[in-house]
C-alpha cells in the first residue's frame, strides 16, 4: 500500500475520479446543510451525541457486560474477538456450524475492517454483498471509496459495464440490452440480489447502535437490503465494534436523529430495523454477536485520540473535506477514507507502516471536518496530536500493552510543518490571524511550498485558502443559517 | 485468559485516567438533555398534516378517509394495482379487506419467502407515526404481523388511526415503543441513491408505500 502522498498523486490525476467525486461530495454536503438547519436544536443534540459516546467510553467495561446480559437474557449468544483473525476465525466456524456454504451480507464497516469476505472465500464460503453500492465494488473487483456511497467513485456507464460482465459469474445475469439508467441498473440489481436473499439462510451484518440497557441493535438503511438480511435468513450473525454501544434505549432518539441528517441528509433514511435478541416467529431464530476490538482499545488507551471512538460513520465529514474530495477514498489505504479515517486507521493500525504514517498529514486542518461532525469529533486536534507521535515518537498502546514508538524517518519537512501548526493551534488568535492573512493573499499563493515544505507540497495540490476563513465565515452567517436563504 | 477478559482487562487499563469513583449513575447526570422534545408548536391537526406532507415527500402515495370509507378505499386501492392477492396479517380487522376483491393470503410459520415473494400486496396497521420525519413503525402487532409480509411484496399499504397514533418526534415515537418487539422504521419506499446519487425508489422493499391516514376508528 503506497502513502497517502503516492496515492494521492495518482488519484488526483485521474480526471473522472475527480468528477465523479465532486460532483457527489459537493450534492450531498449542500443537502446536509438544509436538513440540519430545519432543527433548531442541533448544536443541542450534537453536545448530547458527544456526551452520550465520551461516558459510554468512559465506563465502556460497564456496558459491555451490560450489553452482554442483556443479548444473552434476550436468547442471543455473545462473542468476543480481540483481533480480526479471532473475529474471522468466530464467524467462519459459526456459518460452517450452520452446513451452509454462502451469506449475504448486509453493508458493515466492521466486516471489511476485518476482511471477513476474504476469510469467509478462504474457507469455501460466499459471501455475498447486498448493498448496491457495495455490489457495484464487490463485482468490480474494486474497493469501497467512500463509507456510505461506497461507490461514488463510479458514475453510470462504469456500473453498467461492470453490471453486464459480471453478474451472471455471480448469479442471475443482467438483462439484455442493460442500459445505463439509474432506475435500470438498480433493478438488474434488484432482479440479481432478489434470487439470494430467498434462499439465503445465514446473513452476517454491523449494527449501527447497540443499547446495553435493552440489549438491542439498530441497523439504518436505505433500500431494503439490511431488512432482507435481518429477517429472512434463520441464523444472523453481527459483527459490531464495541465503541458501538449506547447504554440506554433514549439514548437512541439523539442518534436516529443527527445520524440520518448528516450521512444522507434526509431526515429518517427509509428503513431502520431494531431487534432484540431472537425470535421463533419473526426474523432469525439464530443470533450471534460478536463484539470485536481490533485496536478499538488501544485507542481507548489515547486520551487525546479516544475522542475518535465516537464516530457514527455518517460520512459528513468525507463530504465537507478538501483533501477528500481530490484525492479520493482509495488513497486512504483503509476502509475508513476522508479525515475520520486519517485518525482512525493510524490508531486502530498503529503508526508503523509508511501509509499510516503519512495518513495525519492528509489534511489541511482548515476544520470543515470538525464543524459537520454530530458528534463534535475534533478532528484537526486528533490529526495534530497524531503528527507529534509520528514525528516525535513516544509512549502508545499497540496490543494492550505500553510500547515507546521511536520517531518516525524521512518526516523531516513534517517535523518543521508540525513544529509551526503546533504553535499556531496553541495560539488560536495567531490562528485565526494567520487565516486571514491568508485569504486576504490568496491570489499571491505559491502552488508549492518554499524550502524545506517542497518536499511536502510537491505530492500535495496546496489546497485554495477560501475567500473567507471558515471561522469568520461561521461567525457571520450562524453556522450557515443565514444564509440557507439563497442556497438552492 | 478468554478474549472477554482480555479485551475487558485492556479497556480498564485503558481507562486508568477515569476516576475510579466516579458515580455509577455517571451518564444520568452527564448528558445534557436540553434539546427539544418536538419541534415547532403545532395542533393535532397541523400534526397529522405534517405526518402526510413529509411522507409525501419521501414519494409515499398519501390517502385520508373516515372509518366508514375505510373498506371502500382499500378495495378502489388494490384493484388500482391490480392486486390479484394480499397478504393479511392475522389481526388485521376483517372489516378493513371487506369490500375488497384480491384473494386473502395469510401469513403461516410455514410459508417460504418464494411463496411471499409471489404475492402481490399487504395491508397492515403500524404502532406509531412520525411527523417529523414522515416516518410510520410497525412492531410486529396483531394488525401488522410479521417483519417479512411488508419486506417482500411489492406494494405495501399501511393504515394509520389519526391522531391516536401520530406523535411529532422521535423522542416521543421511542418513548411509546417496546423494544422487546421486533421494530421496522419505514420512511417512504425502499430507495437507493448510489448511482451519481440519482434517487431511485425500489430496490429490494416494496417499491410503492401507501400510506391511509383514517380518523374516527
Ligand atoms: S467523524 Fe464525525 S462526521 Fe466523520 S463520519 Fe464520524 S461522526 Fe460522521
Amino acid at each position: 500500500m503506497p502513502a497517502f502522498p503516492t496515492a494521492a498523486r495518482e488519484a488526483v490525476g485521474n480526471k473522472t475520479l475527480r468528477a465523479n467525486l465532486r460532483h457527489a461530495t459537493h450534492t450531498i454536503r449542500d443537502k446536509r446543510a438544509r436538513a440540519v438547519a430545519e432543527l433548531d436544536d442541533w448544536d443541542q443534540l450534537r453536545e448530547a451525541g458527544k456526551r452520550i459516546k465520551d461516558e459510554t467510553l468512559r465506563h465502556l467495561d460497564r456496558h459491555l457486560i451490560q450489553l452482554e446480559e442483556s443479548v444473552t437474557a434476550a436468547g442471543g449468544t455473545v462473542h468476543w474477538a480481540a483481533d480480526a483473525d479471532e473475529a474471522n476465525r468466530i464467524v467462519t466456524a459459526l456459518v460452517k456450524a450452520t452446513g451452509e456454504t454462502e451469506v449475504v451480507k448486509v453493508k458493515s464497516m466492521a466486516t471489511q475492517e476485518i476482511g471477513l469476505n476474504e476469510a469467509l472465500e478462504a474457507e469455501g464460503i460466499h459471501a455475498y454483498e447486498t448493498d448496491l453500492a457495495e455490489l457495484i465494488v464487490q463485482l468490480g473487483k474494486d474497493r469501497p471509496s467512500h463509507i456510505l456511497v461506497p461507490a461514488i467513485h463510479r458514475n453510470r456507464g462504469e456500473i453498467r459495464e461492470i453490471f453486464a460482465r459480471e453478474m451472471s459469474e455471480w448469479g442471475r445475469p443482467a438483462p439484455d440490452g442493460l442500459t445505463d439508467t439509474p432506475a435500470e441498473l438498480a433493478e438488474a440489481a434488484r432482479l440479481h440480489l432478489r434470487e439470494k436473499f430467498l434462499r439465503a439462510k445465514v446473513g452476517v451484518s454491523g449494527a449501527n447502535f447497540m443499547v446495553a440497557e435493552t440489549g438491542t441493535m439498530v441497523v439504518v438503511e436505505s433500500e431494503g437490503n439490511g431488512r432482507m438480511c435481518l429477517t429472512l435468513p434463520e441464523t444472523l450473525i453481527s459483527v459490531v465494534g464495541i465503541e458501538k454501544i449506547v447504554p440506554t434505549w433514549r439514548d437512541l432518539e439523539v442518534f436516529l436523529q443527527t445520524l440520518p441528517r448528516s450521512s444522507t441528509a434526509e431526515r429518517m433514511n427509509p428503513y431502520t430495523s431494531m431487534w432484540t435478541g431472537p425470535s421463533q416467529e419473526d426474523g432469525p431464530s439464530t443470533f450471534h454477536l460478536v463484539l470485536l476490538d481490533n485496536g478499538r482499545t488501544d485507542t481507548l488507551a489515547d486520551e487525546v485520540g479516544r475522542q475518535a471512538l465516537r464516530c457514527i460513520r455518517c460520512s459528513a465529514c468525507l463530504n465537507v473535506c478538501p483533501v477528500y474530495e481530490r484525492a479520493g477514498g482509495h488513497a486512504y489505504g483503509s476502509v475508513y477514507p476522508g479525515p475520520i479515517g486519517a485518525i482512525l486507521s493510524p490508531q486502530l493500525r498503529g503508526t508503523q507502516s509508511e501509509i499510516d504514517a503519512s495518513l495525519p498529514y492528509a489534511s489541511s486542518l482548515c476544520g470543515a471536518c470538525y464543524e459537520v461532525c454530530p458528534v463534535a469529533i475534533d478532528i484537526p486536534e486528533v490529526l495534530v496530536h497524531l503528527r507529534e507521535r509520528v514525528v516525535q515518537g513516544g509512549e502508545v498502546t499497540r496490543h494492550g500493552t505500553r510500547v515507546t514508538l521511536r520517531p518516525a524517518k524521512g518526516h523531516a519537512a513534517e517535523r518543521a510543518a508540525m513544529r509551526a501548526a503546533g504553535w499556531a493551534f496553541g495560539r488560536p488568535g495567531a490562528l485565526r490571524a494567520g487565516q486571514r492573512l491568508a485569504s486576504g493573499t490568496r491570489r499571491f499563493h505559491p502552488r508549492t511550498l518554499p524550502g524545506p515544505g517542497r518536499a511536502w507540497s510537491a505530492t500535495r495540490d496546496l489546497p485554495k485558502v477560501p475567500a473567507e476563513p471558515f471561522r469568520d465565515w461561521w461567525r457571520r452567517t450562524n453556522g450557515g443559517r443565514a444564509e440557507k436563504g439563497d442556497k438552492k | 485468559m478468554s478474549s472477554r477478559d482480555q479485551i475487558l482487562g485492556r479497556v480498564r487499563r485503558a481507562l486508568a485516567d477515569v476516576r475510579d469513583g466516579e458515580e455509577k449513575d455517571a451518564h444520568d447526570t452527564a448528558v445534557p438533555r436540553d434539546y427539544l422534545r418536538e419541534h415547532g408548536d403545532r395542533t393535532t391537526e397541523q400534526t397529522v398534516d405534517l405526518l402526510a406532507e413529509n411522507l409525501a415527500d419521501y414519494r409515499a402515495l398519501v390517502h385520508r378517509c373516515a372509518g366508514e370509507e375505510l373498506p371502500e378505499l382499500l378495495m378502489r386501492l388494490l384493484a388500482a394495482r391490480g392486486a390479484r392477492t394480499v397478504l393479511v396479517p392475522p389481526g388485521l380487522p376483517p372489516a378493513w379487506l371487506a369490500a375488497a376483491d384480491a384473494t386473502r393470503v395469510h401469513d403461516r410459520a410455514a410459508s417460504t419467502p418464494r411463496e411471499l415473494d409471489e404475492v402481490h400486496s399487504v395491508v397492515t396497521g403500524c404502532a406509531v407515526a412520525v411527523a417529523e420525519t414522515g416516518t410510520i413503525v410497525l412492531d410486529g402487532g396483531p394488525d401488522q404481523g410479521r417483519r417479512r409480509i411488508t419486506l417482500v411484496p411489492d406494494h405495501h399499504i399501511c393504515v394509520v388511526r389519526v391522531p391516536d397514533q401520530v406523535v411529532s418526534s422521535v423522542p416521543q415515537a421511542l418513548e411509546r415503543l417496546d423494544p422487546a418487539r421486533p421494530l421496522t422504521w419505514i420512511s417512504g419506499p425502499s430507495a437507493t441513491s448510489d448511482i451519481e446519487l440519482d434517487r431511485v425508489e425500489g430496490v429490494h422493499g416494496p417499491r410503492t408505500l401507501e400510506v391511509v391516514l383514517v380518523s374516527g376508528v
